[in-house]
């Protein structure tokens, strides 16, 4: 499952923690029975995972972003930002086969992001509809994204095949060109790892539009109705201002996985033809933990990772002042 | 099918072929995503020459569990039957790990007072936006100092730190009325007993929720465990795919046998506890 799309739900919805209405009452009972050690042996467990893996790695990796730090090698020099410097060098080591896989990350997001976000909403909209079998079109639409991108990516590599694949055999049969290198050449390969994302993705985003849809009062709709709006007319005036919230996550949600595509290029077109679709997670992963050049590959975490807050940012305050 | 619709108005001719042609859009969605799953499934039933053969064929004209036999004998140097059990027992400790941390921990966020309280909670959401790309490496570092690399821990434990569990379960506590524990406290209850008895039980359905999510996330995981895993001992499935297409390269058979045993767990999984999982993935977009 990709996972980094199930791992980003929005902050902004819960109450601040510490505000409760009945106080002073609320302070004594909360210590009936219980020493002010109580709390701490609730959190502990997950603290202890929380700053090991989390809290630690994050500050551990900008430290070792400030070093030549080669796994193999015993000596680690602090070199402080030279790191950063040699990205933006022209003819550095790493600034080239870097930038190049930020183009592209860039154009496979510009790609697919579009499409994930609005094919799902068409698809969420005919499925809200009550008829018979929506759950079941539903529980389909998902299915894929059950599956993960290893077994996905293993299986539309098979039937993406130029020669003996399913899609260019049926292609051939309705007199069609049936040798598209559909994993080898440009501009195929975008073609592929796009498509077999929003095939992977699509249930995905459908649901959670689905569960947005059905949060809109069905007394706008009557309302907008009796006014004599019509079917464009309310999708426009209650449906898409209903669905801001969930607008806001799909997208965000969405350009971030997007950003983050690792498996597709990796197991459909190995990051080829040449490196045009090696992405920058593969670019990064690879010089970090293939050629143990840890330090480069944490400075470019750190770029990648400024790029996607940025993106995120202006996303929320593109929502923000839609809404004013 | 179309007079079972919901028809509080009179089914007019615009409105039969209004439901046809959805029904029509819904079917031909239905073919392009059911299709590729089961070619896979077909072709992993078929010799190694008929899968690659024109006319290609979708039913096998010779039933054969050739794909299946090199995967699953002692020895194989594609050991799928080995990848299973370590995806197996990965993705159930992780989701039992996950719960088990998770869940204490959110509950003394949603209802005890405690010094630091607010900055916990506020640092631990604010993981939920950094980027995971930059644990990465260091992560890497601190499970090998650890000597969890080429180990089925390294695919455990570190992934049970992210707080989305936390985040979800405290959502769920907030919501539970609090005469239920005032009930138990003059009952003479501690917190943990007041945790265990009361809480618990109410929360079958949450903590179902990101068991059941969790346990797929890292059956399914795939990055992370390509780079911490080299050795058959310590390999799941997704990694154990990705070298079963680089040893078998044209055997189809193969390759979709292993694709086959990837999936079957994951479907039943769905539609058993497809309830459990559509609601975890809608409610982390909308009540967050």
């Amino acid at each position: 499952m990709a996972t980094q799309q199930a791992e980003q739900p929005r902050a902004g919805a819960s109450p601040p923690p510490g505000k409760q209405p009945q106080g002073a009452k609320r302070e004594r009972r909360d210590f009936i029975g219980a020493s002010p050690v109580t709390p701490y042996l609730f959190m502990a467990p997950y603290l202890v995972l929380f700053f090991t893996f989390v809290l630690a790695p994050v500050v551990y990796g900008f430290w070792i972003s400030l070093h030549e730090w080669d796994y193999l090698l015993p000596g680690k020099p602090f070199v402080g930002l030279q790191n950063y410097v040699e990205l933006f060098t022209p003819g550095s080591v790493t600034s080239g086969p870097f930038w190049k896989s930020m183009e592209a990350t860039g154009k496979f997001t510009l790609y697919s992001a579009p499409l994930l976000v609005l094919v799902p909403l068409g698809v969420a909209l005919i499925l809200n509809r009550k008829f018979p079998g929506r759950t079941f079109f539903r529980a389909v639409y998902f299915a894929p994204y059950v599956l993960g991108v290893a077994v996905v990516a293993v299986l539309w590599r098979f039937l993406l095949d130029p020669n003996i694949g399913l899609v260019n055999y049926y292609l051939g049969r309705l007199g069609l060109p049936d040798g598209i290198p559909w994993t080898t050449a440009v501009p195929w390969v975008w073609v592929t790892l796009v498509g077999v994302t929003v095939w992977w993705t699509l249930g995905f985003n459908a649901v959670i539009y689905l569960a947005g849809l059905q949060d809109i009062p069905r007394e706008l709709y009557d309302a907008a109705s009796v006014d004599g709006a019509n079917a464009w007319q309310r999708f426009l005036h209650v449906t898409i201002p209903g669905l801001r919230p969930v607008l806001l996550f799909v997208v965000t949600v969405t350009i971030l996985a997007s950003a983050n595509m690792f498996g597709q290029s990796y197991l459909i077109t190995n990051g080829g033809p040449g490196d045009d679709t090696r992405t920058a997670i593969y670019y990064i992963a690879e010089t970090g933990l293939r050629q143990f050049n840890m330090g480069s590959a944490s400075a470019m975490s750190f770029m990648l990772a400024l790029f996607l807050i940025l993106i995120s940012i202006v996303n929320f305050a593109f929502f923000r002042q839609r809404e004013d | 099918m179309a007079q079972g619709t919901v028809g509080r108005e009179k089914p007019d001719a615009r409105r039969i072929v209004k439901i046809s042609l959805s029904y029509g859009a819904l079917i031909l969605l239905t073919v392009v995503f059911v299709a590729p799953i089961v070619w896979m499934f077909l072709t992993s039933f078929k010799t190694n020459p008929e899968s690659t053969r024109f006319p290609l064929s979708w039913i096998p004209r010779e039933f054969s569990t050739e794909g299946y036999r090199p995967i699953f004998r002692a020895g194989s140097d594609a050991p799928v039957l080995r990848y299973f059990f370590n995806s197996m027992i990965a993705a159930s400790a992780h989701a039992a790990l996950v719960v088990v941390t998770a869940a204490p921990a959110a509950y003394a966020l949603a209802r005890m007072h405690f010094r630091g309280k607010g900055l916990m909670f506020a640092v631990v959401i604010s993981t939920l936006f950094i980027p995971h790309v930059i644990l990465l490496t260091p992560n890497y570092l601190i499970v090998d100092s650890l000597g969890w690399l080429d180990t089925l821990l390294a695919l455990i434990v570190p992934g049970a730190a992210g707080a989305l569990g936390v985040f979800l379960l405290r959502q769920f506590f907030v919501s539970l009325p609090r005469e239920l524990e005032e009930a138990a406290v003059l009952d003479g209850a501690n917190r943990f007993q007041i945790f265990i008895r009361v809480i618990l039980p109410l929360s079958k359905a949450p903590l179902a929720t990101l068991a059941v999510l969790s346990f797929l996330t890292n059956w399914n995981d795939f990055l992370w465990p390509v780079f911490v895993t080299f050795s058959p001992a310590s390999m799941t499935l997704p990694p154990g795919l990705a070298t079963l297409q680089n040893a078998y390269n044209t055997n189809y058979p193969i390759i979709m046998a292993g694709g086959v045993v990837a999936s079957v767990p994951v479907i039943i999984l769905f539609v058993i506890a497809q309830r459990y999982v559509i609601e975890g993935v809608s409610r982390s977009g909308l009540k967050g």
